[in-house]
């Protein structure tokens, strides 16, 4: 069933698929150009949704199912992610066993600053995402990294993802062809299918957001990864980005890359990107 | 270590409505894990909640209410500035309580 | 129902005459333990029935009668069956506890909450539903019980589960 739907779903947005993954102005086919994209992305997603606010996107099926949101919304009250902020908080300032904190490695002290993240570091000619930039802070004061995957970073990441909230997403692409070259990359590995179910991250997000896959409601792509990380009711638990993209790809029957491998790492640059100017609604609920 | 116990309790003059959030696995003794073997039963079975001294609110819980447990209500009564106690027992025998201040 | 009714008529008077009625509590006990134990004891029994029925008798001993002053509010579809957000509201007078069943679940008995007098008879709670079930509340107000009901989806299977 699901292959004639997505058969159905294809052949329907295929054109509007091509146009979005293609942006580029006519005769300029090897131009890597972000700020184009951005601006058809984000056209696609509201001429989908013209009853949406751009705000709207990063709260994924919430803003596109009646019945979930009203669930949220009661939820939203007193969230049960509440522990997982504290126990990020309470982590943030213990410090390590030389004396220093997570707030020593962070600009502004970690408050406040989560939108930038990931960005592209020159000297090492990559892409730094948070929860990289937590585990070499880690390493750098004499710990051990976290597993990318387990509640420590979910916490650590919930808060400053937390301390973030309303603000907009505000990724930067240095004019650096290795910075244009990540990019290009991450916005690659969204749209090329893989796994046994053959989907792409974009078969489920960008062409079939709102409606369901089996009985979940999927989430648009613009603004996912505004709500990172993300607590979610079927993990009944705080989750972080490495363990959702993780997931995701087992869930298509793929064999996962590493945690905060290059791949992942540039779709999260990319994603982050084109959602620039939407607020951060993280830690997010999820179902 | 921090209270298992959040609470938020506000007064509009004649009610106080009070909202909480307990950290708290609530196992159902029902659910297996990874390995197959069952999680042993471990939830809440009893969480009072007093104002001048006497109970205004008493939850008797099993296994099916949700992890990390949320409940709502609402008494005629409560000054902005009184304490209100909330405590919990559970099947195991512990306890935690902790006290919030009506607003 | 002859049974029924004796009980329902003593437990009205135990309400009304204060201490002097209780002394005949003791004698009730033997018969209607659920009686004694739903004043101050945790209603072990009743968190171990597999129906709603036995429930009902374990923790109340009378049976529900269906009442439209009783507002229950649970999703169509449960956005996951481990965190449902139930709440009810009612207008009948003089509630002394409310309870909440899922007739799905391998003990149906989720929640019970007493309502001293100066409560409101309001309750907002999150549960957990194994399947798609009718979920019950129960109202006890003077004396009597009452029930309202909604029948919850619950679905499994999305992404790759």
């Amino acid at each position: 069933m699901m292959k004639l739907r997505s058969a159905i779903c294809f052949g329907l947005s295929a054109l509007a698929l091509a146009a979005l993954a293609f942006a580029l102005p006519a005769g300029a086919a090897d131009k890597i150009d972000p700020v184009a994209d951005a601006k058809a992305f984000k056209k696609f997603f509201y001429d989908k949704f013209p009853k949406l606010k751009p705000e709207d996107f990063v709260n994924g099926p919430y803003s596109m199912d009646e019945g979930l949101h009203k669930q949220w919304v009661e939820k939203e009250q007193f969230p049960p992610y509440e522990f997982a902020v504290e126990a990020g908080k309470e982590m943030f300032t213990k410090p390590f066993k030389n004396g220093k904190t997570y707030e020593d490695c962070f600009p502004n002290k970690g408050i406040g600053i989560r939108q930038n993240y990931p960005y592209f570091d020159e000297k090492e000619g990559k892409v730094i995402t948070l929860e990289l930039a937590l585990n070499r802070c880690r390493e750098a004061n004499g710990e051990a990294p976290y597993s990318y995957v387990k509640d420590e970073m979910a916490a650590l990441t919930a808060y400053m993802a937390f301390t973030s909230r309303g603000k907009p997403m505000d990724i930067k692409i240095p004019d650096d062809p290795r910075a244009l070259a990540a990019y290009e990359q991450g916005k690659e590995y969204f749209y090329t299918r893989r796994g046994q179910l053959n989907f792409a991250c974009s078969t489920c997000h960008v062409q079939s957001p709102g409606e369901r896959i089996r009985t979940e409601v999927l989430a648009p792509a613009l603004g996912i990864m505004n709500a990172m990380p993300i607590y979610r009711s079927e993990w009944s638990g705080m989750g972080t980005t490495s363990r959702r993209y993780v997931t995701c790809n087992s869930q298509v029957r793929g064999v996962p890359f590493n945690p905060q491998d290059d791949e992942y790492r540039n779709v999260e640059y990319y994603l982050s990107y084109v959602s620039n100017g939407l607020p951060i609604s993280g830690p997010g609920a999820r179902p | 270590m921090a209270s298992t116990i959040r609470v938020r309790a506000t007064n509009n003059g004649e009610i106080t409505e009070v909202q909480a959030l307990i950290q708290h696995p609530m196992d159902s003794g029902f659910v297996k894990d990874s390995k197959g073997e069952i999680i042993p039963p471990h939830f809440i079975q009893q969480l009072t909640f007093e104002y001048d001294g006497k109970p205004v609110f008493v939850a008797d819980w099993g296994g099916g209410v949700s992890k990390d447990p949320y409940v709502k209500f609402a008494f005629k009564g409560g000054k902005k500035g009184d304490e209100l106690k909330v405590s919990w027992v559970d099947n195991k025998g512990a306890t935690d309580s902790n006290t919030a201040k009506i607003g | 129902m002859s049974n029924t009714e004796s009980k329902l008529s003593r437990r009205v008077i135990l309400q009304g005459a204060g201490a002097v009625a209780l002394l005949g509590l003791g004698s009730m006990s033997l018969g209607w333990p659920a009686f004694a134990a739903a004043n101050d004891k945790y209603p072990a029994e009743a968190f171990k029935q597999k129906s709603d029925a036995d429930a009902i008798k374990a923790l109340y001993g009378k049976t529900a009668e269906a009442s439209d002053k009783i507002k229950l509010d649970a999703p169509e579809i449960a956005e996951n069956g481990a965190v449902v957000p139930v709440s009810v509201a009612t207008t009948l007078p003089d509630v002394t506890s409310i309870s909440f069943l899922v007739a799905e679940n391998p003990i149906v008995l989720v929640a019970s909450y007493r309502i001293p007098a100066g409560t409101v008879p309001s309750v907002a709670n999150r549960i957990k539903m194994a399947k798609t079930s009718k979920v019950t509340v129960l109202v006890e107000a003077g004396g009597k019980l009452y029930s309202a009901g909604k029948e919850v989806k619950v679905t499994v299977g999305g992404c790759g589960g």
